[in-house]
């Protein structure tokens, strides 16, 4: 058994707003988010940090949720699915998703959104092999990528299967 | 509208499209059936504001961890929960013995020997699997309760493994006392006379072993539910992902010792499920005790690990003894096997595999003999359950592998024996040796589609331009159907005592007062699109747009829109699902037409629905009620309606398919409804030196009679193929001699990535189910196809190399080296007897 946990306050900016929590020195971030923040758009989907669906961004750059500590996020910036379309307004990222029909059961979908956002940031325009390769990190038991990797290059203007 | 739009439909000549591409949303004016309409579901998935169970808290609640076993086969001499009771922050533990105290064993659906076994929520005893729950632990956080699961002391005796199918025949260990034989069901099916096929036939091919491997669909979100308890009442409320909870229930209630409406199941968004959230109810029934012991909300929510040890597992099956009769023409008229299935620890579902299969006993050929020896025994693995293509999939699989030796042997173009030995298109409705009754297709069509897909004619070419590069390729074929509405009456070929029979499901469909409509489902969806498919068919029937209709999402018991066999699963969406929201809609409408001819003062046959109005057909434009209207007289503003005149707005409807009922003697009946043909194509590059092989072309082609929503039946192709592509090249359930699992996590149990996936071709033809209510088959379980053509590809591609016989479903890199190193021993497998 391990040792009996201390806790530790910490602060961090999540989609824009600052917050304060007492976390546990294990605490995962996934659960932070999920359980304390009650943001449950991140989703766990597997415990070994393969499946991506907890994939949010920290300081701009897509993370595993699950693979980092709550504390670990101290002073950072936080961008969960949630913070998208934080207007109200879907992303065209988020239009291009249901146009493309790229999610079925939905459950990876955060993930998938938090990786090819922050891919898109980095390359508006990706080829489709661009987006295979960010996404390799985010699983998906549903849609067999197809529609996934449609959408994506199509929010960069790409064309689609040549 | 709704009989001329079914009678058009049921009237309609089959119709071949060919897409390549994903089919653009289109500008609707009427007839929403067969539009790619977008999926009203994504705008809250797409946001993170979906809501799984995960996500639903309750005040109190404690978090459930389960304390799992280590061994595969072990007496439990002594289990103490002290020291986790101990720790602050636990609520409360609970144990096998307790169990066994407060409920019941579960049903077992086989007769003896495997109807003898004794099945708990958590391990009595003994444990039979690695990852067996043998206590579970509540408290506080997450954390705290796998902290408490660490401090119970178990104290186990480990006895021999069994983790060989075969070994488990021999009943030198026997894992279940009560039953006293491994052998969960056995029997022989035996269909037109395959004695006097192999003595009449020019050919006899014999195949000695093949193996259908170990697998699951594996879901991206873990089994789970919330369990709330009320004291007053003695009634459950699981929030939960159950994809099957009529059944659910009919497991879990007499197990608990309660009345069936005692169990209120609530889904919300369910994270995929593919069969394997059907057989949960040894955990619920944990969660349901804790949560009555504890008087508080209890949570639970599977780990990955624990999912890949100890959930659902595909069926594992073994053919032996492989007889196949072939004429000189290549026309083959029967065959011979002896099957065995390995169901794990537990026959959860089972034996229902045991019958499921026949559903599709001659695949998609013109076989009349056919004789199936089929045994089922339980080994030290993880139970299995329902997997996408449940049954089917490992049958069809043999009958694909069959005509793929056989041609191989004898000489024959796999294309050409597949054709002369498919049923024609003429023969629909084509009736089966064992009397399922195949409804309509053109498995020659679709076949041709796939071909000209993947430029069949330039195989050669590219054989040996692969060659110039030191690469092996290889062409292969897949063909399967995907029978959809089981009937369950099929349980009685196996155990007769058994009072199961037909299927049915549930939808309700009102008119609410501000001319809102509203549908609830009795299905379970996880990803299907049913909320969007279900308005799809409502708009159509009560002449409104889509937009105008609310689906509710998920499941609620208690909206009694559901029957007993409710769910999502065996294909039935399109004929159940959406046939009961016909017959809810139908009924609705009947009633909105009946007012508006009173409130209007016209005949009931002048009035048409259209455009979200009830109007006088040509009448004049002030001759129109909105739906708001009609809504609001009967809702709101009755009292002018005279006492014998009583529109209600308000429908149930419960679709129950007419199959008749089987012949136990025989064994033989229309052990389903509907059958969706998938031909696959699949051309591969093996690399000699390593065994990695490389799908370079992969076509797709789906008959599932009317689309109701193309663009989400494409989804349903790319999501099944992917699965099957998994499959056939690497994920296996792996276990070493002491039955542990090896590949329990997504490390190990490789999942196609984005990476991994080759481009994927779709083409489609409609060949309208005569039966379905739609003409709509149902879909969506159809990937096995991807086993089989991956596997044919394969074979095809080592022809040049020692021309091995693939003789497994999985073949990853370290399989096709040892075929590329070892290629006689695969074929000694194999023999032929020409006369």
């Amino acid at each position: 058994m391990s040792a009996p946990a201390s806790s530790r306050a910490i602060a961090f900016e999540i989609n824009g707003e600052s917050v304060e929590l007492e976390v546990e020195a294990r605490r995962l971030l996934v659960h932070a988010i999920r359980d304390d923040l009650g943001l449950t758009g991140t989703h766990i989907g597997c415990d070994t940090g393969n499946c991506g669906a907890c994939t949010v961004h920290l300081d701009g750059e897509p993370v595993k949720s699950c693979m980092l500590l709550a504390v670990q996020a101290d002073g950072a910036r936080i961008a969960t699915v949630e913070g998208l379309a934080a207007e109200g307004e879907l992303t065209p990222l988020q239009k291009a998703f249901n146009e493309h029909h790229a999610l079925q059961c939905g459950f990876c979908t955060p993930g998938m959104l938090m990786s090819a956002a922050a891919l898109l940031e980095r390359n508006p325009t990706p080829t489709e092999d661009d987006v295979r390769y960010a996404l390799q990190g985010n699983i998906c038991r549903c849609t067999g990528y197809v529609n996934i990797v449609e959408a994506v290059v199509a929010v960069g203007g790409g064309e689609n299967r040549a | 509208m709704t009989s001329e739009l079914s009678n058009s439909l049921l009237q309609g000549q089959v119709s071949t499209t060919v897409e390549t591409e994903a089919p653009p949303a289109k500008t609707l004016e009427r007839g929403y059936i067969g539009q790619p309409i977008l999926r009203r579901e994504d705008k809250r998935l797409v946001q993170g504001l979906g809501t799984f169970f995960d996500d639903v808290r309750r005040h109190g609640m404690g978090y459930v961890h389960f304390v799992r076993s280590p061994y595969a086969h072990a007496r439990i001499v002594s289990i103490d929960v002290g020291k986790a009771l101990e720790l602050d922050g636990v609520y409360g533990t609970l144990t096998g013995d307790e169990v066994a105290i407060h409920t019941d064993p579960f049903f077992e659906m086989s007769v003896e020997p495997g109807g003898n076994i004794k099945d708990y929520a958590l391990a009595v005893g003994r444990v039979r699997h690695m990852g067996e729950p043998v206590a579970a632990v509540c408290a506080a956080t997450r954390e705290l309760a796998r902290d408490a699961a660490d401090l119970v002391e178990v104290e186990y005796e480990p006895l021999p493994v069994l983790i060989d199918a075969e070994e488990s025949l021999k009943n030198e260990t026997v894992l279940h006392d009560d039953a006293g034989s491994n052998v969960v069901w056995s029997g022989v099916f035996d269909w037109g006379d395959v004695d006097q096929a192999l003595a009449d036939a020019d050919h006899v091919v014999k195949i000695d072993r093949l193996h259908f491997h170990r697998f699951s669909s594996t879901p991206l979100e873990c089994a789970g539910a919330l369990v709330e308890y009320d004291r007053g009442t003695a009634e459950w409320t699981l929030t939960c992902n159950h994809q099957m909870p009529g059944v659910g229930a009919i497991w879990m209630a007499p197990a608990l010792r309660t009345g069936i409406d005692k169990l209120r199941f609530v889904t919300h968004d369910i994270g995929g499920g593919f069969g394997n959230k059907i057989c949960l109810h040894p955990q619920y029934v944990v969660l349901c005790l804790m949560a009555r012991k504890l008087g508080r909300p209890v949570q639970w929510t599977e780990w990955r690990t624990d999912q890949h040890t100890a959930n659902a597992h595909g069926n594992e099956r073994t053919f032996f003894d492989v007889e196949v009769a072939v004429l000189a023409d290549g026309t083959m008229t029967g065959f011979k096997v002896r099957a065995l299935d390995d169901c794990g620890a537990f026959p959860r579902y089972e034996p229902l595999g045991c019958i499921i299969w026949a559903q599709v006993t001659p695949g998609l050929y013109t076989w009349r003999n056919i004789r199936v020896d089929f045994t089922q025994v339980c080994t030290n693995k993880s139970p299995v359950s329902p997997n996408r293509g449940y049954s089917r999939m490992q049958h069809l699989w043999l009958t694909e592998r069959i005509i793929d030796i056989v041609a191989s042997e004898l000489g024959l173009d796999p294309v050409e024996v597949r054709k002369k030995n498919y049923v024609k298109t003429e023969q629909m409705p084509y009736e089966t040796p064992n009397g399922c009754v195949y409804d309509s297709g053109d498995y020659a069509a679709a076949l041709d589609i796939a071909l000209d897909l993947i430029d069949s004619g330039s195989i050669e070419e590219r054989r040996k331009e692969a060659a110039e590069r030191g690469k092996l390729l290889g062409f292969g074929i897949g063909s399967t159907l995907d029978s959809g509405t089981n009937n369950f009456g099929q349980s009685t070929l196996l155990n007769p005592d058994l009072q199961f029979s037909g299927n049915n499901e549930a939808a309700s469909v009102k008119l609410d007062i501000f001319g809102e409509v509203v549908v609830t489902l009795g299905t379970v969806p996880q990803g299907q699109g049913h909320e969007t498919t279900a308005a799809q068919v409502v708009a159509d029937i009560l002449g409104c747009p889509p937009e105008q209709v609310n689906v509710r999402r998920g499941h609620d018991t208690w909206f009694n829109s559901h029957a007993g066999f409710s769910g999502t699963y065996a294909s039935q969406f399109a004929f159940t699902g959406l046939g009961a929201v016909k017959g809810a809609a139908e009924l609705v409408r009947e009633d909105m037409v009946q007012l508006a001819a009173a409130v209007l003062q016209a005949p009931v046959e002048a009035i048409e629905l259209a455009d979200g109005f009830a109007r006088i057909k040509d009448g004049p434009e002030e001759a129109a009620l909105p739906f708001m209207a009609l809504g609001a007289i009967v809702n709101a503003n009755n009292a002018f309606l005279p006492p014998d005149f009583n529109p209600t707005l308000n429908h149930r409807y419960v679709c129950r398919p007419y199959f008749g009922m089987v012949d136990t003697e025989k064994k033989t009946g229309q052990l389903t409804l509907t059958y969706a043909t998938q031909i696959h194509a699949a051309v591969v590059e093996v690399d000699p030196e390593t065994g990695v092989v490389e799908i370079v072309d992969y076509a797709a082609v789906d008959d599932c009679g009317v689309r109701i929503n193309p663009m989400i039946v494409e989804g349903q192709v790319h999501g099944a193929t992917t699965h099957a592509i998994g499959a056939a090249l690497s994920e296996e359930f792996v276990y070493d001699e002491e039955g542990t699992l090896l590949t329990a996590n997504f490390y190990d149990y490789h999942v196609p990535h984005a990476l991994d996936m080759p481009p994927l071709k779709t083409g489609a033809m409609e060949s309208p189910s005569p039966i379905a209510p739609l003409g709509a088959k149902g879909m969506g379980e159809g990937g096995g196809g991807g086993i089989h053509c991956i596997g044919a590809a394969i074979q095809d591609a080592l022809k040049a190399a020692g021309n091995a016989i693939v003789y497994d479903s999985c073949n990853p890199p370290h399989r096709v080296w040892s075929m590329l190193q070892d290629p006689e021993s695969t074929r000694a497998n194999v023999s032929v007897v020409s006369r």
